[in-house]
């Protein structure tokens, strides 16, 4: 990859190479040289210099506390829930009209109820979109933990054990590859509950969260996979690795102590990078009422309930859409700035 | 060429095996009793022996899966006697819930999914591309600024929730467009674009934002290299560099992720015909899984992936034409 025209910022940082003009000593010890205009010059490690990249992002900022408020109300949400005074599944009947529709103006909106009231079932929206964040987030986090992890695994052994192997796993990531991803989950999630159910009827909420982790991170591990082998491949030749090995280092430990270390941070990217998408693939999944059942609150399959109601009450489809877009896009703005902070090079 | 050529098919080919295998297995060794699941909660067990009959579900797995694989070279017969269906060459499986082949269940709803996604796919080259193109050669412009924050929000955007605003704004609100639906070009050309219009926008503009953003990338990376340069020192003209020199080398990327999108449009083309209400492949397999119609939704996973697969190829083809620095080994 070849650079593109350094922005502004991008100067600031290009004398760096592990040194960082301006900015008061973090109190790091090391060496501090004074430099011609009369700065100090402080050692900071790539880590260190990323996260001041991180700072000064202001687009990082304002993603970064969004997706802080976002993570605190999930987290919170059974404390809100009782100090706001409503529930996600309660049914407010008595604040609907005849044909069900919230009473009030857009949705029902009220002193104690904020965002309104789902129509037919008069649950309250806040609480729902509250509790359907929960939902996502877990969903997602999860499933990009397994990804990743698995990715890390499957890339670390192709990557440094080579030959046969890495050819049959590479085979295996291309075969991955070619399934439809999306039509695949969509298939597979009622298939497997069936099996595992059968006619049983209820389906435990929890049984159908696993479920949906277990496919996302069965057809998502590939891509972390191809770029862990990809930075082994680079690395495993390199002196520090050779030390290693000469100094009787076993295998465990040249591969998670020496070479794990050095690839964080596209790690860390594709993790960042991959919350979103499963946040996303997980709502349109609800979407189309394969993903979490009910009563288990989901931001996905609010959009799904309130497109019937899109001519006659609007409101409930717009606030759930809108959440589900905010998330996403702090997420994806969030993940850009950790991409740049990590490596400056890279364009968008 | 030839060479890698006929590699990659056979690779291809193997590849579509290897899917089909582990897509029978999940559909006919995973459910405990798939006639059971495909006959529905009203069968008899009588119904249901017979479904297992007529369906060779009685045959081991492997009967089953050369059976099956049979049927869609030749041809096959589900039942004998009276009950005996015939099911024609391509067979792809039969959909007892509905009775009749799934190939007529797709030759009835591929059209619709096929007018979404070319009509979708001409608007994220045309808008996508022209729009990331010019905010390249105009960085830092006030039009550059506009076209990165819309497409920025554009790629977090997703079908589900943009398509029921522009179902309210467009239709309900200002009439100014027909409910979606599909109605054959042939029958009512105006009717078919007027019907078509909402899907394509939809689908259209949330992919345009995806390649806005890639082909803004491409074009300012290759506007730093130095051949770019070079064609500018030479005297070549601004416009003649951009066209001829820079447009070149920034494409090929784009035209892989456009073929990509394109082998996995089936995916997008599920939810837009769902918020859209259009009876197209999409639909029927969503349709197909609530009901665990287990024919209909094997042969929807086997097209997708074939397409997956073929395009695939097309792709790695296609980058060796347009970009003769890529040599094919």
């Amino acid at each position: 990859m070849t650079q593109t025209p350094a922005g502004p910022h991008d100067y600031a940082e290009a004398p760096a190479g592990g040194l960082a003009v301006g900015e008061a000593p973090l109190g790091e010890p090391g060496e501090e040289v004074v430099a011609a205009g009369g700065k100090a010059i402080v050692g900071r490690s790539p880590g260190q210099l990323a996260w001041i990249r991180l700072k000064r992002d202001r687009v990082a900022l304002v993603s970064g506390i969004v997706l802080v408020v976002m993570f605190i109300l999930a987290i919170a949400a059974p404390l809100i829930s009782k100090l706001y005074g409503a529930n996600a599944t309660d049914q407010h009947s008595d604040l609907l009209d005849t044909s069900g529709y919230p009473l009030g103006y857009l949705g029902g909106i009220s002193g104690s109820h904020w965002l309104g009231l789902e129509p037919q079932l008069g649950r309250d929206v806040l609480m729902q979109l509250i509790y359907g964040m929960r939902t996502s987030l877990v969903i997602a986090f999860v499933s990009a933990i397994i990804t990743v992890a698995i990715g890390i695994i499957i890339g670390i052994i192709a990557g440094y054990a080579g030959g046969v192997v890495d050819s049959i796993l590479n085979w295996v990531i291309d075969l991955v590859l070619a399934f439809p991803f999306f039509i695949f989950c969509l298939a597979a999630i009622p298939v497997v509950t069936d099996a595992v159910y059968g006619s049983r009827g209820d389906v435990s909420a929890l049984f159908r969260v696993g479920l949906i982790i277990g496919v996302f991170a069965c057809f998502s591990w590939t891509y972390p996979a191809r770029l862990v082998r990809g930075q082994v491949l680079s690395l495993r030749e390199r002196e520090f690795v050779e030390a290693a090995r000469a100094a009787g280092a076993g295998m465990g430990h040249i591969l998670f102590r020496q070479l794990l270390p050095n690839i964080w941070a596209p790690i860390l990217v594709v993790f960042s990078l991959n919350v979103p998408s499963f946040i996303t693939g997980e709502a349109a999944l609800s979407f189309l009422n394969i993903g979490v059942v009910e009563p288990t609150p989901d931001l996905g399959r609010m959009i799904n309930n309130g497109t019937s109601f899109l001519q006659t009450d609007p409101f409930y489809t717009m606030v759930s859409g809108a959440t589900i877009l905010i998330l996403v896009l702090a997420f994806n703005l969030f993940g850009d700035s950790v991409r740049d902070a990590l490596d400056p090079k890279s364009s968008r | 060429m030839i060479r890698y050529l006929i590699k990659r098919l056979v690779l291809a080919v193997l590849a579509m095996v290897a899917v089909s295998v582990l897509t029978f297995l999940l559909f006919f060794a995973v459910p405990t009793s798939p006639a059971y699941v495909m006959c529905g909660k009203q069968c008899t067990a009588h119904d249901i022996a017979q479904t297992e009959q007529r369906l060779g579900l009685d045959q081991p797995i492997v009967v089953q899966y050369a059976d099956f694989m049979k049927g869609i070279v030749a041809g096959r017969t589900y039942g004998s006697g009276e009950l005996a269906v015939h099911c024609d060459a391509p067979c792809l499986g039969f959909s007892f819930r509905t009775n009749e082949p799934v190939t007529s269940i797709l030759a009835r709803t591929v059209p619709a999914t096929t007018s979404i996604v070319v009509g979708a796919t001409v608007i994220q080259l045309v808008v996508g591309v022209g729009l990331g193109m010019v905010s390249a050669l105009r960085r830092g412009t006030a039009f550059d600024r506009a076209a990165v924050g819309t497409s920025l929000v554009g790629a977090s955007m997703q079908i589900y929730f943009f398509g029921p605003i522009l179902l309210l704004l467009l239709v309900y609100q200002l009439h100014v467009l027909p409910t979606p639906g599909y109605t054959s070009p042939l029958a009512d050309p105006g009717m078919w674009f007027e019907q078509m219009l909402l899907p394509w926008l939809t689908l259209g503009f949330l992919n345009s934002a995806i390649f806005a953003r890639l082909s803004r990338a491409q074009m300012l990376e290759t506007l730093a290299e130095d051949f770019v340069r070079t064609a500018r020192a030479k005297g070549l003209s601004r416009w003649r560099v951009y066209a001829r020199h820079a447009l070149r080398a920034a494409i090929t990327p784009i035209v892989t992720t456009a073929g990509l999108y394109l082998g996995a449009a089936l995916g997008g083309a599920v939810i837009t015909e769902t918020v859209f209400g259009v009876n197209g492949l999409g639909r029927a397999s969503v349709d197909a899984v609530n009901q665990l119609n287990l024919p209909v939704v094997m042969a929807t996973v086997l097209l997708a992936a074939f397409f997956i697969i073929v395009m695939n190829v097309v792709v790695d083809m296609l980058y060796s034409v347009i970009d003769p620095r890529v040599r094919l080994g």
